[in-house]
């Protein structure tokens, strides 16, 4: 099989170590299925049991030894009653306004970072691919958000949004354009563009807050970076003589780029979309400490940049209620998992096709 | 006809610098919009409040003093005196020092055991014989799956009920009369020990494992040297790439880490930056040319890190892109 082989034929048995079981194996394996089992594989379960739970931290129940919740469960189901009655944080989560006006949140933030990000991402990557001078130094400049803490750049940020004196509004007024209140703005974007036209918007289309928009906006700044990087991995992983195949067989620009590059990074852009949804629907650390400088509740102005991971954070931390938080979680890793089993799946497919 | 062909050179070099010109252009407005925060951020902090929070762009007069007074709001309005007599007294004195040695050493910590945990299981994923190690490997696989969010809560319980080693310790053995049960809220341990070990890294780890060819390990085998000896000496030196990798993704991921430090941090001395950053919106309240200063030092010291090493940040993370 191995060149050794052929070297010396009759050599056929492996060395020594690899005929038997090597038990000292696991010596090598514990620490690390130590930790991961501990923290992460445990917890996974234990969040199961403490989303059934009411109560603090210090003092769990089960949802169904709660007389009121048992009372409240249909009488179609009979015995089965008992049993429903313990998920019953999972219906409050479910019935809460607060739940779903987050999700929508969530949603709207997706859609509003996701596909920019990522079309402004591939168009850098691709002039940065052009082999352009200084190409390293833009690249340095790209990135460099993404590796500055998430707090000190939201900040930052936030005083760029100040109402008062924030460079947005120095911007808007350059332009000519109204002064806005960024984030403590709850009004929907559209709406307050069709107020600018003078145009009464209904309230079903007023769209993402302003408040939603400005961190929209920082998450682009902070992102950007990262799609460039990942994309100019992937353009380099294209072989430049399909290029000039193309142009031999007189295709244009725009051609090459619609017929090679976009076909060919197709498995990045796809890494990079459920990547990126991922990644919104943990949003946190930057909501959290921009709703701080401006001095909002976390997720203000009135729930206007509530995410789902912030709504989880707030009834745990907030109202200390730590099996509905957990409850929330559950629903929002479900949520996740969809992704990333999307992901895994077609990673695989990939990779059968490929071999 | 000679005429003609000088013309058609120059049009297409005066073809290509437009392009070229009109790609640097739209690339310039995008440094700029990437580099403009700081730069507000810079200014800001040197400016006076009135300045601030009125007009301009460029602050009038620098007011250096900025700093110092961030340094000292965050201190709960004391400045940070260094005693030669005592020099580490520094670090309960002084806050925002405070904060940096806690992010760097948990930082680190973290990076050590990440790298620790997981070339040792990498390597018995790669190199050694056990039954059910596939099995094995695809049910940690399957753990990357769990988003963070889920593990909170629970992690969060264990860390109210686990007792720290010195404290156990203390009153299992009565070594003192007076020792209480004390558990890992407001520890090193809870900031350090949960992320020791990341399924990611050893993935990485195994792929590069499994690229270095066989016959090194029999060769070395036959010269007498044990796994540990083969894995420090001839896998690690080759496998560089992928430990700075991990280093770097790690040590990002700890340095930006918040919902957990806020949650298992109470005390200031415990804090690591980003917690004491949060803390720092409150302390200054609407002193925003403070805020500024404040951010500023947090961010310099990251930059310049990025800056020497960001050859290996771009290609670490170039590497996760191409994996998936």
């Amino acid at each position: 099989m191995s060149s050794t082989a052929l070297v010396a034929p009759p050599a056929r048995t492996a060395p020594r170590s690899w005929r038997r079981t090597e038990w000292f194996a696991f010596v090598y394996l514990f620490p690390a299925l130590l930790i991961l089992t501990v923290f992460h594989i445990i917890p996974v379960i234990y969040a199961l049991w403490i989303s059934l739970q009411f109560g603090t931290i210090r003092n769990f129940r089960l949802a169904c030894t709660d007389a009121d919740t048992l009372a409240k469960m249909p009488e179609v189901l009979g015995a089965l009653r008992g049993f429903a009655a313990c998920f019953d944080n999972y219906y409050r989560a479910l019935a809460a306004p607060e739940f779903w006006d987050a999700l929508k949140v969530t949603v709207f933030y997706v859609l509003g970072t996701v596909p920019i990000t990522m079309v402004i991402g591939l168009a850098v990557a691709y002039l940065l691919f052009q082999k352009i001078r200084g190409r390293g130094v833009y690249r340095t400049i790209y990135f460099m958000p993404h590796v500055i803490s998430t707090v000190a750049s939201a900040i930052v940020w936030a005083w760029v949004f100040d109402p008062r004196n924030g460079l947005a509004n120095h911007v808007m007024q350059f332009f000519g354009l109204p002064i806005q209140q960024w984030l403590i703005e709850p009004n929907g974007v559209f709406k307050l563009i069709g107020e600018f036209f003078s145009v009464d918007v209904p309230d079903w289309a007023e769209g993402p807050s302003l408040a939603l928009v400005s961190i929209m906006i920082f998450s682009f700044w902070q992102s950007l970076g990262f799609d460039v990087i990942i994309f100019m991995a992937g353009l380099t992983n294209i072989n430049p003589e399909l290029y000039e195949a193309g142009k031999i067989d007189g295709a244009n620009g725009a051609q090459l780029f619609r017929h090679i590059t976009i076909p060919l990074l197709a498995p990045t852009l796809f890494f990079v979309t459920v990547i990126s949804i991922i990644g919104s629907f943990q949003a946190f650390g930057h909501i959290f400490a921009m709703n701080r400088m401006v001095a909002q509740p976390l997720g203000g102005p009135l729930g206007a940049t509530r995410t789902v991971s912030v709504f989880m954070f707030n009834t745990l931390y907030g109202q200390q209620r730590a099996g509905y938080a957990t409850a929330i979680a559950v629903l929002l890793s479900l949520i996740i998992l969809v992704f990333t089993l999307i992901q895994f799946r077609y990673a695989r497919s990939r990779e059968e096709n490929l071999a | 006809m000679i005429n003609h062909r000088v013309w058609r050179v120059n049009r297409d070099r005066l073809r290509n610098w437009l392009v070229t010109g009109s790609i640097h252009s739209v690339l310039l407005v995008g440094a700029a919009f990437m580099l403009f925060p700081f730069v507000w951020m810079v200014f800001g902090s040197l400016k006076t409040y009135n300045e601030a929070t009125t007009a301009g762009f460029f602050p009038k007069q620098w007011v250096v003093a900025n700093y110092p007074e961030a340094i000292s709001v965050m201190n709960g309005s004391r400045p940070c005196d260094f005693d030669p007599a005592n020099p580490l007294e520094i670090l309960d004195k002084c806050l925002l020092l405070r904060y940096f040695v806690n992010t760097t050493l948990i930082g680190g910590s973290i990076v050590l055991g990440v790298l620790t945990t997981g070339v040792l299981a990498a390597y018995a994923f790669a190199r050694l014989k056990f039954p059910g190690r596939d099995t094995l490997f695809i049910l940690l696989l399957a753990t990357l799956m769990i988003p963070g969010e889920l593990t909170l809560v629970p992690n969060f319980v264990f860390m109210v009920q686990f007792p720290t080693p010195e404290s156990w310790l203390a009153t299992t053995f009565k070594l003192d009369p007076n020792a209480t049960i004390k558990n890992w809220i407001d520890t090193y341990y809870a900031q350090i020990i949960p992320w020791m070990s990341t399924v990611f890294s050893i993935f990485l780890f195994r792929q590069f494992f499994k690229s270095i060819p066989s016959e090194l390990f029999d060769a070395a085998l036959m010269d007498g040297a044990s796994h540990l000896r083969f894995l420090w000496s001839v896998v690690l030196p080759l496998s560089r790439p992928a430990l700075i990798t991990s280093a770097l993704l790690t040590f990002l991921g700890s340095w930006n880490a918040l919902i957990w430090p806020l949650l298992v941090s109470n005390s200031p001395q415990m804090r690591p930056i980003q917690v004491g950053l949060v803390q720092f919106i409150t302390e200054a309240g609407t002193q925003v040319q403070l805020l500024m200063a404040g951010a500023t030092m947090t961010i310099i010291p990251i930059m310049i890190m990025y800056l020497i090493l960001q050859k290996w940040f771009v290609e670490g993370i170039a590497s996760v892109g191409i994996r998936g």
